[in-house]
């Protein structure tokens, strides 16, 4: 790479050593962190979401967990404390909701463009948005941990690495489906549709507000729909890490789903096969 | 300037006749459902040649590019970038080549040195290689002091000519531009053109410069005509005014378009 621009015969070497990826991954992740830091706006609002619920929403619905003990928690706690995991699956949630919008956006501007023409494989160009856009997710959690500390969330210090590869799995989970929704949705307009009809509904329908118990009790067919739903999986994961535990069904959801969303948005945004090519730009 | 006396030029497109082309297009189709934006296109860009895509608005330019870049399949047909099959071996193909496309890519949240500095990691540069670099394509151009300003704050000529650096940066073999002076003031857009000829000069890359503005042309260029997805003419500028037995490259352009308007006309209206 350091030779001069050499002369008629093709002096370019063949191949990629693993530097070139090294590089390649760390230039997008660091491009990504400079545009989290650049819009502020997101940042606040990022975590002014998740902390209007706990102060307010979680202060109201004290009540809502009677009496009963549920696992991972070994002891009667506070509606603030078993609503905290689900908090942080809704920042990863928007988070990687807000990356598959930044991607729609990014078609729109042509940054698209510049990412698509590197050399390197399309997947390996993928797979590094998608981890630039998980980092920003985690340094969201960490900074909402901080906060809910004081606010009497509390779990033993060691949750809080417990939790990170849980994180991370949910944070790659949502991303990817952001991704692959990203290939999907033509216009940025369209957005709005994505909020009200994937992150409301994955939301709601979830563990992340009410113990599946509770819904089990009001309405077995909400319920079932619970269950059929990755986040409400994603939520646990994070719940039992958090405590140091692992939650072996939601594990394997998670990578499942993972797995399918990531596959998914991987043949979308490849040009043989993929979505982008049937639409004008 | 050294450095320039150790890049070649002479005997770039004299030499190496076996060499394949820069850019070479076979028999290549495309459709946006029904409509046929491409159809069977062939034409080569020879190293070392500058090759100007002539054709108006919508003769299939932007389509041909996104092709050549990837950004599409090649479902029908075949390219190749320095006798690299962009089909088998996409990853060695457009580490070859450089692109400025016509709408705007820069981040405008980001300074010009970022912006250079994320596409050379997207080629698996280092930051210090970019910087090497950087400096040695901006040596003596003002624009090498306003490194650390957010591209916002650019003008839209300076933006331009951010984006050809940005498209020399990892040292490709073949440049594409598709139509870079789109919006531009003519002094702009004469800083534009000669920068590309200079740097095409300086470093030996073979160029396609897509533009439906005939005055971008010279006398020694190479042109290939698009026009409705078909090319209707190809070679030295000399050689197409004589086969058309026209006054000027711009006459020959206007009776091999007009034409194509009469014969190719009633198909594509429907």
């Amino acid at each position: 790479m350091s030779t001069p621009a050499s002369a008629p015969a093709d002096a370019t070497p063949s191949g990629f050593p693993l530097s070139a990826y090294l590089i390649c991954f760390r230039g997008i992740v660091w491009r990504e962190a400079l545009r989290f830091l650049h819009q502020r706006e997101r940042f606040v609002s990022a975590l002014v979401r998740p902390l209007l619920w706990l102060f307010i929403f979680a202060a109201g619905f004290r009540q809502v967990l009677g009496v009963s003990i549920t696992p991972p928690y070994q002891t009667y706690i506070l509606y603030e404390v078993y609503i905290t995991p689900g908090l942080v699956g809704m920042i990863l949630l928007f988070n990687g909701m807000q990356s598959s919008l930044s991607m729609v956006y990014d078609r729109e501007t042509g940054a698209m463009k510049t990412l698509l023409v590197s050399p390197l494989p399309r997947w390996f160009l993928l797979v590094s948005k998608l981890a630039a856009g998980v980092a920003v997710g985690i340094v969201q959690v960490y900074v909402f941990f901080a906060i809910a500390w004081f606010w009497e969330v509390q779990p033993h210090w060691t949750g809080y690495l417990t939790v990170l590869p849980a994180l991370i799995l949910t944070g790659l989970m949502l991303g990817s489906l952001g991704m692959l929704l990203s290939s999907l949705v033509k216009q940025l307009e369209n957005f709005a549709g994505v909020m009200n009809f994937v992150i409301f509904p994955m939301y709601f329908a979830s563990s992340a507000l009410y113990p599946l118990w509770r819904v089990q009790e009001s309405s077995p067919p909400l319920y079932t729909i619970t269950l059929f739903n990755p986040f409400t999986h994603a939520v646990e994961l994070v719940r039992f890490a958090l405590y140091g535990e692992i939650n072996w069904q939601a594990l394997a959801v998670v990578i499942g789903c993972t797995i399918i969303f990531l596959g998914g948005a991987i043949l979308a945004y490849d040009p043989a096969r993929g979505l982008i090519s049937r639409k004008r730009q | 300037m050294a450095l320039d006396a150790a890049i070649m030029k002479p005997d770039l497109s004299a030499g190496a006749p076996d060499a394949p082309p820069a850019l070479d297009v076979r028999r290549v189709s495309h459709s946006y459902g029904d409509r046929k934006a491409l159809d069977s296109v062939s034409f080569a860009v020879p190293q070392g040649s500058f090759t100007a895509l002539l054709g108006p608005n919508g003769a299939g330019k932007s389509t041909l590019f996104s092709l050549v870049t990837r950004l599409f399949n090649v479902r029908d047909g075949e390219i190749r970038i320095l006798g690299k099959r962009l089909n088998e071996e996409p990853g060695e193909a457009l580490r070859r080549l450089g692109v400025v496309f016509q709408a705007r890519t820069l981040d405008l949240d980001l300074s010009i040195r970022q912006n250079l500095k994320y596409h050379a990691a997207l080629h698996g540069m280092t930051g210090a290689d970019a910087k090497l670099r950087i400096a040695e394509i901006l040596q003596g151009s003002e624009l090498i002091d306003r490194m650390g300003e957010k591209a916002r704050n650019l003008s839209g000529g300076q933006l331009r000519r951010i984006e050809i650096v940005r498209a020399f940066m990892h040292r490709p073999r073949l440049i594409l531009l598709d139509e870079p002076t789109v919006g531009l003031d003519i002094r702009s857009r004469a800083e534009i053109v000669s920068e590309v000829r200079r740097l095409v000069n300086e470093e030996g890359v073979s160029v396609l410069w897509a533009t439906h503005l005939i005055d971008e042309i010279d006398e020694t260029d190479r042109v290939v005509v698009l026009h409705h997805g078909k090319v209707l003419a190809e070679g030295d500028v000399p050689d197409i005014v004589a086969a058309e037995s026209a006054g000027s490259i711009r006459d020959a352009f206007t009776r091999l378009t007009g034409l194509a308007k009469s014969t190719v006309e009633p198909e594509t209206a429907s």
